[in-house]
């Protein structure tokens, strides 16, 4: 929903770099894992309140997706390793 | 089964009859089978989560599986050259391996997903780096159900770090049989529509069996 600025002074490169942008940990919906799992894991690897990892899970069921972190690429990347340690459908994704 | 109950500590138990547990070992078998990659360094190589074996002088090799990158030198690095590892050798004793791509079959797939979406490249890169350590750490979790699994039933009796390894081991094995089964939402429906004579029947009952057992661990580390 961010506006980009009018004017960007390119690196020398000519690089578009996005320092700023966050990436972002997103599980998807799928018909095995059980919805009481899946808060519970939210709850286990985020540290999130039982209603903000219901909150999560629900989006996840009903909308086919829910970001559940943002962050650094490599933070992203570390959630979505140990989400798929529990079974979980997580991926990372810039946020554009 | 006598369902999944938190002990006085931070632990769980529960009681598996002698059929249930002995259904439940098979099941994680093959999923420990399903993950192991034929192209993989053995166990206790760096980068894996298995437990190591009894100390022993380093350089010893594992007493099962081939000799693998840590194992005597020779085999595998180039003879022209000795002591200089390859590209190869150096990639798998960081846990890195194969091409990058995700397994053909759809019930490996699952349990090792891209961790990229829409960028290939990203997704393979990913997976050279993690995959390994990701077959190996589910490995681990389903030896240790294993492990605490009386072969032919009763009580189990479990820490709050083995409850999370029977967690994780337990989705593994429904993510499996219900990729097997192409499970949907409608789960219940897809079953009731089974003949009870179908093969398939039994599958379902057996992954309906596994949802209680996960679910009644969850509950109880809740």
């Amino acid at each position: 929903m961010s506006v980009a600025p009018s004017e960007v002074e390119l690196p020398e490169s000519g690089e578009r770099t996005k320092p700023d942008k966050p990436w972002l940990t997103i599980v998807w919906n799928d018909p095995i894992n059980l919805m009481d799992y899946v808060t519970y894991v939210f709850q286990t690897v985020f540290n999130y309140s039982k209603p903000k990892a219901t909150k999560l899970m629900l989006d996840v069921h009903h909308k086919g997706k829910a970001v559940v972190a943002a962050g650094a690429r490599e933070s992203m990347e570390h959630n979505v390793e140990v989400l798929h340690g529990y079974g979980l459908w997580a991926t990372v994704s810039s946020d554009s | 089964m006598d369902a999944f109950r938190r002990t006085s500590g931070r632990g769980v138990r529960a009681r598996f009859d002698a059929p249930e547990a002995v259904l439940l070992r098979s099941l994680i078998e093959q999923v420990v089978d399903l993950l192991t990659d034929p192209d993989a360094p053995p166990p206790g190589t760096p980068g894996t989560h298995a437990a190591p074996e009894t100390p022993g002088p380093s350089g010893t090799p594992a007493p099962t599986g081939p000799a693998g990158a840590i194992g005597p030198a020779g085999e595998s690095l180039d003879p022209g050259t000795p002591g200089v590892p390859t590209v190869a050798d150096l990639e798998a004793m960081l846990g890195m391996s194969g091409t990058g791509q995700a397994p053909e079959d759809p019930a490996l797939a699952r349990l090792l997903p891209d961790a990229y979406r829409d960028d290939p490249d990203a997704a393979g890169e990913f997976r050279r780096f993690t995959e390994q350590s990701l077959r190996s750490a589910k490995q681990e979790s389903a030896r240790i159900v294993l492990d605490t699994l009386p072969a032919d039933g009763g009580p189990v009796k479990l820490s709050g770090e083995q409850a999370q390894s029977w967690l994780r081991a337990l989705n593994d094995v429904r993510l499996a049989l219900g990729v097997r089964l192409g499970v949907t939402e409608e789960f219940e429906e897809q079953w009731q529509e089974l003949d009870p004579v179908d093969p398939r029947s039994a599958a379902f009952e057996v992954y309906a069996w596994l949802g209680g057992v996960q679910e009644s661990l969850v509950q109880a580390l809740t």
